[in-house]
């Protein structure tokens, strides 16, 4: 079995605009079951033709049974679009979105906390499971292959590239994960490391960290504990200055906790294969399990 | 986005936090004018985005107007280079001119939203008008932190625990309590990144004071502030960096590195940094052109990096999901005709349309090694570093 999505998810899409189009578009191809899109004004359309429009989340939930939500709607946006799918019952609600602001999304995870639903971002490449054809987010369905490593990362297109070097060391992928890069995220990488753990389908963890905030160290703390499955890890962020933002929201150095070192040594002593350069992921994998 | 000390200032003022009496001046006439309604004694302060400025003159007690015009015409017009500007420094195009006050005791307060934690971070100390992060470092315990809460804001018994380990005196508390919770309230009204008082201090008669304020706002939140936006300095501002915002792309200047990197996504282009320091280089930028890029955009990232004096060699590494790998291509070759370039490039593309876009950079006639992925392209860009000799 996968994690967080398999052949049960009932995929809403809401924000439909140029990219979340596009995305749903792939989605479909990939094989995903997307049943609901969510636009204002198109209630009794269909999205290509196929999958009908609702103009309420709630009323979608209510009408197709969906149980996962994608977001794609402007930063402005967001935090409400979130709230919507929360209220509405949705299990798993996967924000796309980058750019929402860091206090909105203080308030979302204060609004979920004792809610049911899992948050997935912002700001992030999503989840797909391989095996299970379900694709939930932007992570490219034909660069991955079915298989059994978790990856779990903050960043896009660093996880393709961990993907990439996995499968050209023909490991393929029972989950990927991408988290997000802003401070303030829903799923975090300790709850993704639970789920691979518990995982039958994971033999092994890729976890791709940067600089900024304590997660890598909580992860590692949490990995010392409860994981027995080997994990490779690499923090991107190595050579960047103090006090810059790079790109992501969260990737700033603010004290030594944030720095790539500090998280380094954090996960080596967890017993987590630590690699160097950011190149090495698939390499270091395949020597581990041979 | 950074703003000046006198706009921090002019925010607090709205919200009722005591901070001194001051002015701003665009000329050293009317600096003396300002100094000379305190009665001379004054501090002349230097308006730039930059912290250090007192270590290098941007920060002056004057004791006479003639004083304070002096001080003024120095600084006015000149270039302060602090530990945190780059080489080139930032320029003072204005000063601000505070009265001074009698200081009993130098706090530091601050807030900033810690993302671990997930609500706005309320940081102080009574060991204020010091570098913060010395404190922090050789004493930390020294540091009280009181979280807010997202949803209900700041509670007032939790401003009045801030407050009282301040140890400031019986009289102040009071005060001390509203300060806080006003200042909680210039955070989040504004959607603030950073609010910092240092020093806070008591004065004589037992008054708390803001004698100084540094505000940074969060970007991604601008587009609810558009009063707020106005107050973007771009000439505090590296000017390709300026470009790259302007352009909506995600890119820093790195100081003295050579390796210009072009990629899509912070998390790689982060790691094609570290893969460019991996094999002895240092890089010249961070840039991310982002997943939907248009060639337009593509074009001037390209030429924000052959503006950028230290490049002599750039690193392309697109892993293109929403980016199209063809669309890039075309914009390096569009922009590497337009502005003549002849500066060597290793490229890895991979992901939507890669094939198409390697055909027309290798049909291009430009200087292009290509690369097949990451461990491929620091590979590759080691034996061209060698073939360019030089340093670094």
């Amino acid at each position: 079995m996968a994690v967080l999505v398999g052949p049960e998810t009932r995929l809403l899409v809401q924000g439909l605009g140029r990219d979340g189009s596009f995305q749903a578009t792939r989605a479909r191809e990939y094989g995903t079951n997307m049943v609901a899109a969510v636009h204002p004004n198109r209630d009794g359309q269909k999205f290509e033709d196929e999958v009908p429009y609702f103009s309420t989340v709630a009323k979608a939930v209510e009408e197709t049974g969906a149980n996962t939500g994608v977001i794609f709607v402007p930063a402005p946006f967001a935090m409400d679009a979130i709230i919507e799918q929360v209220d509405a019952g949705i299990e798993l609600v996967v924000c796309i979105t980058e750019g929402v602001p860091v206090l909105d999304m203080a308030k979302v995870m204060a609004y979920i906390k004792d809610k049911p639903t899992r948050l997935i971002g912002a700001n992030c490449p999503g989840v797909l499971s391989p095996a299970s054809k379900a694709k939930v987010g932007i992570i490219p369905g034909n660069i991955v292959q079915p298989g059994n490593i978790g990856v779990v990362s903050r960043s896009g297109t660093l996880t393709y590239e961990a993907i990439a070097q996995l499968v050209q060391h023909g490991m393929g992928q029972s989950t990927c994960v991408g988290i997000g890069g802003d401070p303030i995220h829903g799923t975090t990488f300790t709850d993704v490391l639970e789920l691979f753990q518990a995982d039958d389908e994971t033999e092994a963890i890729v976890l791709i960290g940067e600089i900024g905030g304590i997660r890598e160290q909580l992860a590692a703390d949490y990995i010392k504990e409860h994981v027995t499955k080997p994990v490779v890890a690499t923090i991107a962020g190595q050579s960047a200055p103090p006090g810059k933002r790079m790109g992501h929201a969260g990737a700033i150095i603010t004290g030594k906790a944030a720095l790539a070192s500090e998280k380094n040594k954090a996960l080596s002593e967890a017993g987590v294969h630590v690699v160097d350069s950011p190149a090495l992921i698939g390499a270091k994998m395949k020597e581990i399990l041979g | 986005m950074n703003i000046h000390e006198y706009q921090a200032k002019e925010i607090l003022d709205r919200y009722g936090v005591p901070t001194p009496k001051s002015e701003v001046a665009n000329t050293a006439d009317e600096a003396a004018a300002i100094a000379g309604k305190f009665g001379g004694r004054a501090v002349v302060k230097a308006q730039v985005h930059a912290g250090g400025r007192g270590k290098v003159g941007g920060v002056k007690l004057v004791n006479s107007a003639d004083e304070a015009k002096d001080v003024a015409s120095n600084l006015i017009g000149s270039r302060l280079v602090t530990k945190q500007t780059g080489a080139a420094g930032v320029p003072v195009e204005k000063v601000m001119v505070a009265e001074t006050l009698d200081i009993k005791d130098e706090l530091y307060l601050s807030i900033v939203v810690d993302g671990d934690i997930g609500a706005p971070m309320i940081m102080a100390s009574t060991e204020g008008g010091v570098e913060i992060e010395e404190v922090a470092e050789a004493t930390p315990e020294k540091i009280i932190r009181v979280a807010g809460d997202p949803l209900v804001g700041l509670s007032p018994y939790k401003a009045r625990d801030v407050a009282l380990a301040l140890e400031v005196p019986p009289s102040a508390l009071r005060q001390t309590t509203k300060l806080i919770t006003d200042l909680y309230k210039v955070f989040v009204d504004n959607d603030c990144s950073l609010v910092e008082i240092n020093p806070l201090i008591v004065t004589d008669d037992d008054q708390v004071v803001a004698l100084d304020a540094k505000i940074n706002l969060e970007d991604d939140a601008l587009f609810r502030h558009p009063d707020l936006a106005k107050l973007d300095d771009v000439n505090q501002q590296d000017p390709l960096e300026r470009r790259a915002h302007d352009a909506d792309l995600a890119y820093v200047k790195l100081d003295g590195g050579r390796v210009g990197c072009m990629v899509n996504g912070a998390g790689l282009a982060m790691a094609t940094m570290d893969i460019t320091k991996s094999v002895g280089a240092d890089p010249a930028n961070f840039l991310d052109i982002g997943g939907s890029a248009d060639q337009d955009r593509i074009e001037q990232a390209f030429k924000i990096i052959m503006d950028d004096e230290d490049v002599d060699i750039v690193l392309v590494n697109l892993f293109a999901g929403i980016a199209r790998s063809d669309v890039v291509a075309n914009g390096i070759v569009a922009a590497a005709k337009e502005t003549g370039a002849q500066v060597p490039m290793v490229v890895a593309m991979r992901g939507t349309n890669a094939e198409e876009g390697i055909r027309i950079l290798s049909e291009s006639g430009l200087d292009i090694t290509g690369a097949p992925d990451l461990a491929g392209a620091a590979e590759v860009l080691k034996s061209k570093l060698q073939e360019l000799g030089g340093s670094n």
